[in-house]
C-alpha cells in the first residue's frame, strides 16, 4: 500500500465523485433520450404540416431545455476532482482521457450549443427543414458527447491500446483505434444510450399519462405515448440484448466484477442466473471475509454457463476460483498477480534510481522493456497488484454489486412490459379506461431513473479496488490532501446539486401542469 | 463602422439577441440558475476548491512526473 494512504480521504474522495457523477447522471439520460424523441416528433410534424405536431415537439422541446440548461457544466466538476483529488491518476493515465475529453468538449460545443440556439430561437427565423435538421444534431450531437465520456471511462474497465512510459509516469496513447473500439467501450456506449432512449420515453409516457388523468391535452398525449411507446420498446429490446452483450465481454475481461453481480463464490458448470434472491451473512467457514450465502433465491439454470461460454458446459469462476486459483486451470491467483505486479514496480523503482545515479544506458533498457509485449502481458498488466495488502482487496462489496445488479435488470424487464402495453391500450383504445396502468407508467419515472442510477453503482462499485483494471487502485491514485477539505467540498456539493435538482423538479413540474401553450 | 442587415455577422448576432429577448419565462429563470451555476461552479468551486495540485505544487512537467513516480514507487509492504 501507498504510504500514509489515509483510508478517510479515499473514502471520501470516493465518496465525493459518486455523488457529482450521481447527481450529474441525473441530467444526462433524458437529454439523450428525450432529444431523439423530439426529432421524430418533429420530423412527423414537416412531413404532415399538422400544427398539433408541432405543438406537441414544443412542449417536450420546453421539457428538454430545462433539463438540459440545468444539468449542463455539472459533469464539468468531475473534471475538477480529477486534478484536484486524484492527481496520481490524472496524471498516469495522460493522454488516453484527454483525447476522449477534448473531442466531446468540441462536439458539445460546437453540435449541441450551436444548434439548440436553433432549436429554441429558430421556429420563425430558419426553414422547417433547416429547424428539423439541426433537431436531429442536437440529438446526434448530445449522443457523440456521450460517446467519448464512456470511452474514457471504458478504458478505466479495460485499458487497452497504450504504452507505460516510465520517464514521465504516464500511459501514452499508441493505438486510438483500440481505445475508441475497446469492446467495453461499444457495449457500454450502446448500453448507456439506448438506456437513455428508455428513461426518455418512459418519462414521456408517463408525463402524458397525467394528462391523460387529469383529462387534459388527449391528442397530445395519446401521440406522444404512441412515439415514446414504440421508441421506448426497440430501445428496451437494445437495452436487454446490449445488457447481455455487456455480460459477456464483462465475464472476459473483468471476471470478479462479473462473479460479485452474481454473488458467485464458488464456480460451477452448469451454472444458473439468479432472477432474483436476498443474501446473508454464511455461517459456514469460508476463505473469503464476509462471504454471503443465498437466504433464498429463484435460478434460470444454466444460464449464467450459457450467457457466458454459449454452451451449458462452460465453466463460470467464482470469486474464490477468482482470489485464490483453481487446481488444473489457467486461472491466475491474485498473489501471482501480486508478484507480477510487484516485479513491474521493482522496475520501476530501478528506472527511477538509474536516473539518479545517471546511469543513461541501464535507464534506457528498462523504459524499452516498458514496451515489450512480452514484459508488459507478463508484468506490467498486473501493475495495480503491487499496491494491495491481500489477496481478498480485489473483492469489490458483493451485497451493493448484486442487490444493484439485480434492481437494474427487473426493472429494466418491467420497463419492456411498461412500453408493450401502453401500445396494446393505445391499439385496443382502451388507455384511459385502464387508471391503475396510467399510474403505473406516472411512477415508472423515477424508477426508471433509479434502474440507470443502479447500473452505474454497478459499473463502478462492482469494478473496486480499481481505478483503472489492474493498472491502478483507488488507494495509488489519490492525491495527497486532507480529508476534511474533501468532506467540506462534498458537504457542498450536496447543497449545490440538491438546489439544482430541487429547481429541475420545481420548474419541469410547473411547467407540465401549464401544459403545451395553444 | 454600421454593419448592414444582411452581414452575416449581424444576421447571427439578431438571431440570438432576438431570442433572448423573446424568451419566455421558464427561459429567464433557467438562464439565471445558468448563470448562477456557472459562477459558483468557476469562479468559487474551481478557484477555492479545486486547484489543479500538480500544476499548483510544481512549475514544470518533468517535476510532476518526478513526484508522482516516487508517489507510486513508495510500498510500505516489502516487495517480494
Amino acid at each position: 500500500m501507498i504510504e500514509n494512504v489515509d483510508v478517510a480521504l479515499v473514502d471520501w474522495s470516493r465518496a465525493q465523485f459518486a455523488l457529482t457523477a450521481i447527481y450529474h447522471w441525473i441530467f444526462v439520460p433524458l437529454t439523450l433520450g428525450l432529444s431523439f424523441v423530439i426529432a421524430i416528433m418533429e420530423s412527423v410534424y414537416v412531413r404532415t404540416g399538422k400544427e398539433e405536431w408541432k405543438r406537441a415537439t414544443k412542449f417536450w422541446m420546453t421539457l428538454f431545455g430545462i433539463n438540459f440548461a440545468i444539468g449542463v457544466a455539472t459533469g464539468i466538476i468531475l473534471e475538477f476532482e480529477f486534478g484536484t483529488n486524484w492527481s496520481n491518476y490524472s496524471w498516469f493515465v495522460g493522454d488516453i482521457f484527454g483525447a476522449p475529453l477534448a473531442i466531446e468538449g468540441i462536439l458539445a460545443f460546437f453540435l449541441e450549443s450551436t444548434f439548440i440556439a436553433v432549436m429554441f430561437f429558430g421556429w420563425n427565423k430558419v426553414g422547417k427543414k433547416f429547424h428539423l435538421a439541426s433537431s436531429w444534431l442536437v440529438a446526434i450531437g448530445a449522443n457523440l458527447s456521450a460517446l467519448w465520456i464512456l470511452v474514457a471511462n471504458s478504458w478505466m474497465q479495460n485499458p487497452v491500446g497504450m504504452v507505460f512510459n516510465p520517464e514521465t509516469a504516464r500511459n501514452e496513447m499508441a493505438d486510438f483505434w483500440a481505445v475508441l473500439f475497446n469492446p467495453v467501450a461499444v457495449d457500454k456506449f450502446l448500453h448507456t444510450v439506448t438506456s437513455g432512449f428508455l428513461l426518455a420515453s418512459l418519462f414521456v409516457i408517463g408525463v402524458s399519462s397525467w394528462f391523460l388523468l387529469k383529462n387534459r391535452e388527449e391528442w397530445l398525449a395519446r401521440k406522444s405515448i404512441l412515439i415514446a411507446g414504440i421508441f421506448g420498446l426497440a430501445s428496451s429490446l437494445m437495452v436487454v440484448f446490449t445488457g447481455d452483450t455487456s455480460a459477456r465481454t464483462l465475464s472476459e475481461v473483468q471476471p470478479v466484477k462479473f462473479a460479485a453481480f452474481e454473488a458467485l463464490y464458488d464456480g460451477k458448470k452448469d451454472a444458473g442466473l439468479v432472477a432474483i434472491g436476498a443474501l446473508r451473512d454464511t455461517k459456514k467457514e469460508t476463505r473469503l471475509p464476509d462471504a454471503k450465502e443465498f437466504a433464498f433465491r429463484i435460478e434460470i439454470p444454466g444460464f449464467l454457463s450459457l450467457m457466458t461460454g454459449g454452451s451449458r458446459d462452460t465453466y463460470v469462476p467464482g470469486l474464490n476460483d477468482l482470489v485464490y486459483g483453481l487446481p488444473d486451470s489457467t486461472l491466475m491467483t491474485v498473489s501471482e498477480k501480486m508478484h507480477r505486479g510487484t516485479v513491474a514496480l521493482n522496475m520501476l523503482n530501478d528506472y527511477k534510481k538509474a536516473r539518479r545515479d545517471k546511469d543513461i544506458v541501464k535507464a534506457e533498457e528498462i523504459k524499452k522493456s516498458f514496451h515489450q509485449k512480452d514484459f508488459v502481458d507478463a508484468h506490467f498488466r498486473y501493475f495495480g497488484y503491487a499496491f494491495l495488502d491481500k489477496p481478498e482487496d480485489v473483492v469489490p462489496n458483493v451485497p451493493i454489486s448484486f442487490y444493484s445488479f439485480h434492481l437494474m435488470v427487473m426493472l429494466g424487464f418491467l420497463f419492456v412490459l411498461i412500453c408493450i402495453l401502453a401500445l396494446f391500450f393505445l391499439y385496443r383504445g382502451t388507455i384511459t379506461k385502464n387508471r391503475w396502468f396510467l399510474w403505473i407508467t406516472v411512477i415508472s419515472i423515477p424508477l426508471a431513473y433509479i434502474a440507470s442510477e443502479a447500473g452505474w453503482v454497478v459499473a463502478e462499485m462492482g469494478r473496486q479496488p480499481w481505478i483503472i483494471q489492474d493498472l491502478m487502485p483507488v488507494s495509488a491514485a489519490v492525491s495527497q490532501i486532507s480529508a476534511g477539505a474533501v468532506m467540506t467540498t462534498f458537504i457542498l456539493f450536496a447543497i449545490l446539486f440538491t438546489a439544482l435538482l430541487a429547481a429541475e423538479v420545481s420548474i419541469m413540474i410547473r411547467q407540465i401542469k401549464t401544459g403545451p401553450k395553444h | 463602422m454600421k454593419l448592414s442587415p444582411f452581414n452575416p455577422i449581424n444576421k447571427v448576432f439578431r438571431f440570438y439577441s432576438d431570442g433572448f429577448r423573446d424568451m419566455s419565462a421558464w427561459g429567464r429563470k433557467v438562464w439565471i440558475i445558468i448563470l448562477v451555476k456557472l459562477f459558483i461552479i468557476f469562479l468559487i468551486l474551481k478557484v477555492f476548491f479545486f486547484p489543479d495540485i500538480l500544476k499548483k505544487e510544481f512549475a514544470t512537467d518533468e517535476q510532476r512526473s518526478e513526484y508522482v513516480l516516487d508517489q507510486l514507487t513508495k510500498i510500505s509492504r516489502s516487495n517480494d
